[in-house]
């Protein structure tokens, strides 16, 4: 074992460790334990004693092994290669960990994230005697098929840089010195492809900038009714079995972001199976490539080590600000936020800290804001825009989101997609609420919907919603009185709402059209809903009964539009929208004869 | 070849685990501390010697340079502080695993339970387990035919998944776990099935109605019994489904055997954590759980699943009854986080006398949608489901309206919707403890529920499939 003793285990309480002869180990120095080689962090400091959290079963670990620091924090590295890679909570590369230790993970095995033999091929983009700066980019190199890799000045390197030896285009490895850079007072530093970020710090950017874009998502009822912008933060809750986990895959499969940072944290094995096995097989709609080389898995499930769950969102959030800093929309999917605050309460737990509500530590608003807050659009160091989406899950027990985790994590994010038990059970996916869910990001995105949908967005919008609150409150009326005491026009509510969550809120994930939605197509959907709203209450007015409206074969297509026109001929539905203003003027003029 | 450390570490462990210490510093419940030992490693076993000499076995939950705690599986009846005595045995809990092993009855730490000797052990485990490397599993997707409507038609068993039923107390959790062993199999294929089974805390009966059904299906040298009543030590339970599932993994991944695991009750086992937790002067979460009850349930479940390139597997039928049938209550909301889904039991219909009382509406396999459908079980079998689903989950709206409004003050249309409803429940849903159903026939059964409806209803139903099956 390599590296300098920092002191000895005094105390082994399963995951937390209590050290003793603590020299000069620094606060979250990343060590490793015993001569079995275990990780860990350095999580407190006192008095010649530290606490240590490990991130590996701790079986066999006995008092008066040795300690082994580092001398650098928990930090993620980042390179080229990322990309279509599948890691644990610490970023132990999954797939050679089975080259390892074979189908079981075994213990103290390391690898690196990176392959650091493999040669990329390098295109400089600066030569001898530009000036740059941390954060320039000064090459590239094609990663995947989809993605091109900037290779950056990192962060840490600060001041005005004169380039003073560069490297001519070729194959490298992510360590072979690619510039020499140096700043005004003389100080040479080595540029290569590989940096190492440490996973708790955000990467510095220059500043924020205006989340106006939407996140496209394909998902009508998240596009239409609750639009996420690009580098804005949402939660998703709900109970188990409402569809958390199908609406994050929904949105990594085809929103439009440029990379997708999936991390699996504390969910099923056979959940992330699914997404290793399904991703390289789809296809972008937008790129004709696999959805794989745009994705970096994370796979901690719930019977790995919980320390290293917790550290999970860490690594994962730190590597989509990495592609963030290149210039790229990233998203990423915490599947799910509250398994991480459970790790947290375990590891206070075993602390002996002082806990707050249900035995979260008092700490956890903190940490669940500045994980959120690591989102955001933002004018990088390297003078480009990229964004950082937040979808995080919440698992909420017994469904209730007045819970510490969901009402601590309302607060800190503007977009909310409440999941509904009533709505899953009558199997109507995504099973997200319209009544809880709310969107802060409506008026910002509304010039680039309304630019996107011939100014009709915002005001179809509004009305729908309308409708549905209405409804309710009918709702609430038939309860009492049946159906039959209300007067047809306000039936007639009812039956357009019933329309609508067939016909535009309900999507399914398995349907080859119905999956992805465009904008062009949701737009049409809707119009077309609001109206067969508008001309069935004027023929109601004249006297046609509804039950004579809703019996149109018209309305029979209109239900099946999502399944039976395409996004490319999104125009079919203008089509079907004259067909459903002659069905009724017909049906109209019956009754004006009369 | 073992090179010289790893020679002195062995000699080091023999040396270590010879020596014996005499006197507790302190006894707490299951709890043994014990103080100026040698550095004793984390979770290792313990041979603890009681004053009248005779040996039970522990596990070390703690350990400093000062004490070590202990927690004794066996009980701590009969322990004094100056002479009971240890033994540290330098590695964790294990389980000599051999496939001789089915057809016999073992306590929950693996040892026998029926008197005689258990057969020599192939290889020796540890209980705790390894996670599976999430690359390394395969997708499971093979249909398990039950038998029973409700299950193959709405929430379809899938070889290597973990599906709990969530029952309650009275119900016929055990009757439906027994028929679905007489009557689950693989279609189209000679499977080698074992059933491995563990009891936690349950009474002798249960247990021994288990072992008479087995019998009777003549399945019982194909299972392996790990058996903690509710008389054994509360302790043992915390162990028993590992040693169970350690036993699985060596069948299903050493032998290429389908090992379907049925632990019950797996609440029972949850009571025994609270129990260890409290006593250990542990931070309790919610009801005074644990805060790693989560954790601690995943270890379990996890150890599910198929993996690429071997022929066995895993299921799990866990059964769990829930405290004042309580969906939300921690043991089965954490449970409900873990699995792929949930079967759920309904009182209400228990006592309208439907066997089984399954409420399809909350209960769900979410591995469902891979392993249904054309080549697996019939091409209109995910839309069929689906569309049962939401009709009948209409019909408990239909209901609440009938109940304020009166039946006779229904609408036409709502008036089929309740004889839609009841007969899914008595035809569809119920049937008889042993009536065995094969897929088609639960298909058309619901074909035939749903032609109680008006074709236009049916909008999850394609047009060419409505023209095929209903006969309205």
């Amino acid at each position: 074992m390599q590296g300098r003793i920092v002191g000895k285990v005094k105390r082994v309480n399963g995951p937390v460790l209590t050290a003793s002869g603590i020299t000069d180990a620094q606060m979250m120095e990343l060590v490793h334990v015993s001569d079995l080689g275990i990780v860990g962090e350095i999580v407190k400091l006192r008095e010649g004693e530290a606490t240590i959290q490990v991130y590996e079963d701790a079986t066999g670990i006995r008092p008066g092994d040795n300690i082994y620091g580092s001398g650098m924090s928990l930090s993620a590295e980042l390179a080229p290669g990322l990309i279509g890679n599948i890691y644990d909570g610490i970023q132990r590369p999954l797939e050679e960990l089975r080259k390892l230790s074979g189908d079981f993970i075994g213990k103290g095995i390391a690898a690196s994230a990176v392959d650091h033999e493999k040669l990329w091929h390098f295109v400089p983009s600066v030569s001898v005697g530009d000036r740059v700066h941390k954060g320039s980019v000064i090459g590239t190199v094609q990663e995947t098929e989809r993605v091109e890799h900037r290779v950056m000045i990192p962060p840490s390197v600060e001041g005005e840089l004169t380039v003073v030896n560069m490297v001519p285009e070729g194959d490298y490895t992510v360590t072979d010195q690619l510039a020499l850079v140096s700043s005004d007072a003389g100080k040479t530093t080595v540029v290569q492809m590989l940096q190492y970020w440490p996973i708790r710090v955000p990467r510095p950017v220059a500043d924020h900038a205006d989340l106006r874009t939407p996140l496209v998502t394909g998902l009508r009822v998240i596009d239409t009714l609750f639009p996420l912008s690009k580098g804005g933060t949402v939660a998703i809750p709900g109970g188990f079995g409402t569809g958390k986990t199908m609406t994050q895959h929904s949105v990594a499969q085809w929103c439009d972001a440029d990379i997708i940072v999936y991390i699996g944290c504390g969910e099923r094995g056979n959940e992330m199976t699914d997404v290793l096995r399904e991703f390289p097989h789809l296809i972008d709609p937008r790129t004709g490539l696999s959805l794989m080389q745009r994705t970096i898995l994370i796979a901690n499930t719930s019977n790995m080590p919980v320390s290293a769950r917790e550290a999970s969102i860490y690594t994962g959030i730190t590597m989509a600000e990495y592609y963030r800093d290149m210039g790229y929309n990233v998203a990423i999917m915490a599947d799910s936020t509250s398994r991480w605050a459970e790790a947290l309460r375990e590891l206070s737990g075993r602390m002996e800290e002082m806990p707050a509500e249900e035995g979260f530590p008092a700490y956890l608003p903190t940490r669940i804001a500045q994980f959120y807050e690591r989102a955001g659009h933002m004018k990088t160091l390297g003078g480009s825009e990229g964004s950082v989406s937040v979808i995080g899950a919440v698992s909420p027990p017994g469904g209730d989101f007045s819970e510490p985790v969901t009402s601590h994590t309302k607060r800190f994010v503007r977009a909310f997609w409440g999941l509904d038990r009533s709505l899953a059970s009558a199997r109507h996916y995504p099973a997200i609420s319209w009544l809880d869910s709310y969107s802060e990001y409506i008026d910002e995105v509304k010039d680039w919907w309304n630019s996107h949908s011939q100014d009709k967005w915002y005001q179809n919008r509004q009305k729908i919603m309308e409708l549905l609150q209405k409804e309710v409150r009918l709702q609430q009326i038939v309860k009492l009185v049946g159906p039959d005491a209300l007067p047809d026009s306000q039936n007639f509510i009812l039956e357009v709402c019933s329309l609508f969550k067939t016909a535009f809120l309900q999507q399914n994930a398995f349907d080859e059209i119905d999956r992805y939605c465009s904008i062009e197509k949701q737009t049409k959907m809707l119009s077309i809903i609001l109206r067969y709203y508008e001309l069935g209450s004027e023929a109601i007015q004249k006297g046609v009964p509804m039950v004579k409206i809703r019996r149109l074969q018209v309305v029979q297509d209109i239900t099946k539009m999502r399944f039976n026109i395409s996004n490319e001929n999104a125009d079919e539905i203008d089509k079907l929208e004259l067909k459903l203003e002659r069905s009724i003027m017909q049906l109209g003029s019956l009754y004006d004869e009369q | 070849m073992m090179n010289s450390d790893a020679l002195l570490k062995e000699t080091d462990k023999a040396l270590l685990s010879g020596r014996e210490y005499a006197g507790a510093s302190r006894i707490d419940g299951p709890l043994v501390y014990m103080r100026n030992t040698h550095p004793v490693g984390y979770n290792e076993l313990v041979e603890i010697i009681a004053p009248d000499g005779s040996v039970r076995s522990g596990q070390v939950l703690d350990t400093s340079d000062d004490a070590v705690c202990v927690q004794c599986f066996e009980g701590t009846d009969g322990l004094n502080l100056p002479d009971t005595k240890m033994h540290f045995l330098g590695e964790p809990l294990t389980l000599g695993v051999s496939e001789k092993m089915l057809g016999r009855v073992m306590n929950g730490l693996g040892k026998s339970r029926d008197g005689a000797a258990l057969p020599a052990s192939e290889d020796e485990r540890d209980v705790n387990g390894v996670p599976m490397n999430p690359t390394a599993r395969e997708y499971p997707r093979d249909f398990i035919q039950t038998g029973i409507s409700v299950i193959d038609g709405m929430m379809t068993l899938i070889q290597g998944q973990k599906l709990p039923i969530f029952s309650g107390n009275g119900m016929e959790h055990n009757q439906l776990a027994a028929q679905i062993v007489r009557q689950a199999k693989v279609r189209g294929g000679k499977s080698d099935f074992a059933i491995v089974f563990a009891a936690m805390g349950v009474k002798y009966d249960v247990a021994k109605y288990f072992i008479d059904s087995f019998e009777e299906t003549g399945v019982l040298d194909n299972v392996a019994m790990f058996l903690s009543l509710a008389d054994d030590p509360s302790l043992e339970r915390t162990i028993t489904p590992r040693t169970a599932l350690t036993l699985a993994e060596h069948l299903a991944f050493d032998k290429g055997k389908q090992v379907l695991v049925i632990m019950t009750d797996m609440t029972n086992y949850c009571e025994s954590l609270r129990e260890i937790s409290t006593q250990r002067g542990e931070i309790p979460s919610r009801k005074g759980y644990p805060g790693y009850l989560y954790s601690n349930l995943a270890e379990i479940y996890e150890r599910s699943g198929k993996i690429q390139g071997q022929a066995g597997s895993i299921t799990q039928l866990p059964i769990l009854t829930m405290p004042n049938d309580d969906i939300s209550h921690p043991i089965p909301d954490l449970t409900g986080y873990i699995t792929e889904g949930q079967i759920v039991f309904d009182r209400d219909m228990h006592g309208r006398g439907i066997y089984p009382p399954i409420n399809c509406l909350p209960s769900l396999s979410r591995l469902m949608k891979d392993g249904i459908g054309e080549g697996m079980t019939r091409s209109d079998h995910p839309h069929l489901s689906n569309q049962l689903f939401a009709s009948y989950s209409h019909v408990q709206d239909v209901r609440n309206l009938a109940s304020v409004i009166g039946e006779e003050e229904l609408t036409e249309l709502d008036h089929r919707y309740m004889e839609f409803g009841d007969f899914f429940e008595k035809n569809f849903v119920g049937q008889r403890f042993d009536e065995d159903r094969s897929i088609e026939e639960t298909l058309d059964l619901g074909w035939k529920a749903l032609s109680l409806l008006p074709a236009e209803e049916l909008q999850r139903l394609t047009d060419e499939e409505i023209e095929e099956h209903y006969k309205g």
